[in-house]
């Protein structure tokens, strides 16, 4: 096994498309909370009680469990000021920590420069799915890109061993730096090498894997096993990324948002069952956000965006519990009907960077925020 | 034959430019049939065809299971993808999939695929027609109220999926309006719904058709956008036309889409667009002909900031996946395997008819990963290498009838006929040392001919791993 196997590893989930705080940590009591939501509301018979007068949507059962043990943290009124309430905006912030301009350079990306600041392992960071997210991106730095492990290789229909091995050859000279190139021929060549080297890294991970757990066939649970896969082989990996959703429930949202949470709280649980089977559990937390909350009043049938909204970390390291407060529902605390932030989420990235992976944090969130410490 | 002067060189090369954008790449044969006819004819052409479209019934034919293909994955991008392989009107089929790219509708959310194809249908008809129309015919579309859950806007709850992604993403973008106009705008399309039609086979899903519910409509007074009325999701439309923002966004739209690639849409409040003055005469071209999409396409394709963009773009994976499948030829028989074929484009990122979220794919450089340039690399390899394939074929034929080729004449033949493709340096180099390994090549016995036709099936598909064969 690779010597690194025990380096802290982070691996984020995003809860696309606005997952509902009030329905995912269910503030029952509150009469506020029964009165706002007529329709999709949870009463305190139906809602997984935890502490303080709140309880986790029904769906979440299995995660319940890590809570239980102590293995989930609880962010509380995460967010940041005067949210636009469009999901694509919303999602390049928290990618890119800048609220006001567009920013190009992803949290990760960075996280995995100051991790790997001589580039020497191409595969330090991976990404599960078929688009790369922006939270991820920075120029000169790789990242892999894996939609299916075991289809992961480049000119795999050339026929004859040694016919392929000269057209590779031929392929990475071509794809080599070159002076005078503009930033998409550089990047084009750099994620083409990647792309080569990366696949004969990653090909192994499929073929080293063996385990008691079978996950579900949800699409969250097999991106999870490849991250299993891939985390068990030891190649170094220090950060891995995935997406689940959509959790944009403006409609229908009883029957959705449980399936969603269904999924993604098994899935969970038997990604970590199976990284305790190979006692390579105890170096992992996992991140779980979503670009915002959604509106307090319900809509009749679903709810539609909001701002405040809970994120999760869950892990043997993780201190469980509850940090920072839920913001207040009286309708003179709510801005256009939502929830008011009062956890800036870059406080959030600075304890997983600082804490968890060592990093200094402040170049990366581009600021000091204040820190919830759960590690 | 090979094309002898330079000006002929230039005009083969401004057309392959215009076919690459305006369509979906064209072979030599047509790029010199086009060349001949010259160029602003040729735009006239693309923009009032007069060809013919794919054969729907054709493919019906051998495809049965898609006349109500229920949830059976691939079969509803299975119909689209044969459009867009055999339709004589390339552009009218790119503009399809220009407003698909914006007004991206997703099966993961409608699961209905005779829906989202007839969504398809309804770009075709409009797609270069009035932008107002485009409007009302997108929010009187079936699977579009689905999708954004206008049947779930009520006058007694108001759901504003449809009113905000309206604003945002269809029509002027984010910062040029308050939440407060996304909720009038919601209520004045309350009662626009979804009606079903049972189907004749037990077997089937529901159609939809579009229905107005007047009950359910909120007739009382709204203030959108400053201006106040009783009105009615036409209103709130005609009052979206007359903003400034909207032009410009249908500027930036289609500069993007045809031109060069921008930022992100959710970038456009806060950068500004790469060429202002091109954005400007096609937002002042499409105020001034009451927002007609054909005048501001013609004005486009005309102007020099298109001729001059040339391989300014990273294709999108349908550009990738029905260029080269174009260019390699079809099969006259709507091949089993179309299926599969459909499915090329998700792979590398771009699963037509179930965007990842209705903002629709994040496109130019964003399109490129390690992933998603592998599946490119090994599809187009995969297809370019096929000598069986009619198209390949015609490329081995046009090398012979040019008689016996050296090492670096072959390489640059090779580029002027899958493209034309500029090589840089440093390909180029890579591509004549490896053809040189084989000498010259020689048409001269019946061997020859099979050895050359292996080799030169073995170099395209060198040439489909290019860095250069990303660029549109």
């Amino acid at each position: 096994m690779a010597t690194n196997k025990k380096d802290p590893v982070l691996v984020v989930l995003q809860l696309s498309g606005g997952n509902d705080y009030l329905n995912t940590v269910v503030p029952y009591g509150d009469g506020l909370y029964q009165d706002a939501r007529p329709v999709v509301g949870f009463t305190e018979d139906q809602v997984l009680p935890i502490d303080g007068g709140l309880g986790l949507n029904p769906a979440m059962g299995p995660l319940k469990g890590m809570y239980d043990q102590g293995n989930m943290a609880i962010i509380h009124g995460v967010g940041y000021p005067d949210s636009p309430r469009s999901h694509f905006r919303s999602m390049d912030i928290w990618h890119t920590c800048e609220p006001e301009t567009l920013g190009t350079e992803g949290w990760l990306g960075l996280a995995t420069r100051d991790l790997d600041p001589r580039k020497e392992n191409i595969v330090t960071t991976v990404s599960f799915g078929p688009s790369l997210f922006r939270a991820l991106v920075l120029p000169g730095v790789p990242v892999a890109c894996v939609d299916d492990l075991e289809s992961y290789g480049l000119l795999t229909g050339i026929s004859g061993e040694k016919q392929r091995e000269q057209i590779l050859d031929r392929f990475s000279r071509m794809y080599a730096p070159e002076m005078g190139n503009d930033v998409v021929t550089e990047y084009l060549g750099q994620t083409g090498l990647e792309a080569m080297k990366g696949a004969d890294i990653l090909k192994v991970a499929p073929e080293t894997y063996s385990s008691s757990i079978e996950y579900a066939e949800t699409t969250i649970a097999q991106k999870l096993r490849g991250i299993a896969q891939v985390h068990l082989a030891g190649l170094g990996t220090r950060i891995f990324y995935c997406d689940h959703g959509s959790f944009d429930s403006h409609s229908n949202q009883a029957g959705m948002h449980a399936t969603l949470w269904s999924d993604v709280s098994q899935a969970i649980t038997d990604f970590f069952a199976d990284l305790r089977e190979h006692d390579a559990a105890d170096n992992v937390i996992m991140l779980l956000f979503s670009e915002f909350g959604r509106r307090v009043r319900d809509n009749g049938s679903g709810t539609d965006h909001g701002a405040a909204g809970a994120a999760f970390v869950i892990g043997n390291a993780i201190k469980g519990g509850q940090y920072g407060e839920y913001p207040s529902r009286k309708s003179e605390d709510l801005q256009q009907g939502d929830l008011v932030p009062n956890m800036d989420f870059r406080g959030l990235y600075t304890t997983v960077l600082e804490d968890w992976l060592g990093l200094d944090a402040k170049p990366i969130v581009k600021g000091n925020f204040e820190a919830p410490r759960f590690t | 034959m090979a094309v002898q002067s330079k000006v002929d060189q230039e005009s083969i090369d401004l057309m392959a430019h215009l076919m690459r954008r305006a369509g979906f790449g064209a072979d030599r044969d047509e790029l010199e049939r086009r060349a001949a006819v010259g160029y602003e004819a040729t735009v006239d052409e693309l923009l009032n065809p007069q060809g013919q479209r794919a054969d729907r019934q054709h493919f019906l034919r051998y495809h049965p299971g898609f006349r109500r293909p229920v949830t059976s994955p691939g079969m509803g991008g299975s119909a689209w993808l044969y459009d867009m392989m055999h339709t004589e009107l390339p552009l009218e089929e790119k503009m399809v999939l220009f407003w698909h790219q914006i007004f991206a509708t997703g099966q993961s959310k409608v699961d209905h695929w005779h829906e989202l194809i007839a969504q398809i249908d309804m770009f075709r008809e409009k797609g270069m027609g009035n932008y107002r129309d485009m409007l009302v015919a997108l929010a009187q579309n079936p699977a579009m109220i689905y999708w954004l859950d206008n049947c779930d806007n009520h006058k007694s709850g108001v759901n504003e999926n449809w009113g905000r992604e309206l604003l945002e993403l269809f029509s002027m973008g984010v910062g040029n309006y308050t939440e407060t106009d996304v909720f009038e705008c919601s209520r004045a399309f309350t009662g626009w719904t979804i009606g079903t039609v049972p189907p004749r086979n037990y077997y089937s899903r529901f159609d939809w058709d579009f229905e107005y519910q007047e009950e359910d409509h909120d007739h009382g007074e709204k203030t959108f956008l400053g201006q106040t009325g009783n009105f009615n999701g036409e209103d709130i439309i005609d009052i979206i036309c007359q903003q400034p923002a909207t032009a410009e966004f249908i500027a930036r739209h289609l500069y993007n889409f045809f031109v060069a690639d921008e930022p992100q849409v959710p970038a456009w409040s806060v950068t500004p667009p790469k060429d202002p003055k091109a954005i400007e005469t096609l937002a002042k071209t499409f105020t001034k002909f009451n927002y007609d999409i054909r005048s501001v396409l013609r004005v486009l394709f005309l102007s020099d900031f298109f001729k001059d963009a040339r391989f300014t773009k990273i294709k999108s994976p349908a550009e990738v996946v029905v260029g080269t499948l174009r260019l390699v030829g079809q099969d006259k028989l709507p091949p089993p395997g179309i299926g599969d074929l459909s499915k090329q484009t998700g792979y590398m990122g771009q699963e037509l008819l179930n965007p990842p979220s209705v903002e629709g794919w994040h496109t130019g450089v964003e399109w490129i990963n390690s992933g998603s340039l592998m599946k490119r690399i090994n599809f187009v390899a995969d297809m370019l290498g096929d000598i069986s394939r009619p198209g390949v074929q015609r490329i081995v034929a046009r090398l012979q009838a040019q008689g016996n080729l050296g090492p670096e004449e072959l390489v640059d033949r090779c580029l002027e006929l899958v493209g034309p493709i500029k090589a840089g340096a440093a390909t180029h180099e890579q591509l004549v040392e490896h053809s040189a390994q084989g000498g010259e090549l020689k048409w001269d016995t019946e061997k020859d001919v099979a050895a050359s036709t292996a080799r030169v099936g073995e170099l395209l598909q060198l040439i489909a791993s290019v860095k250069e064969f990303q660029y549109s």
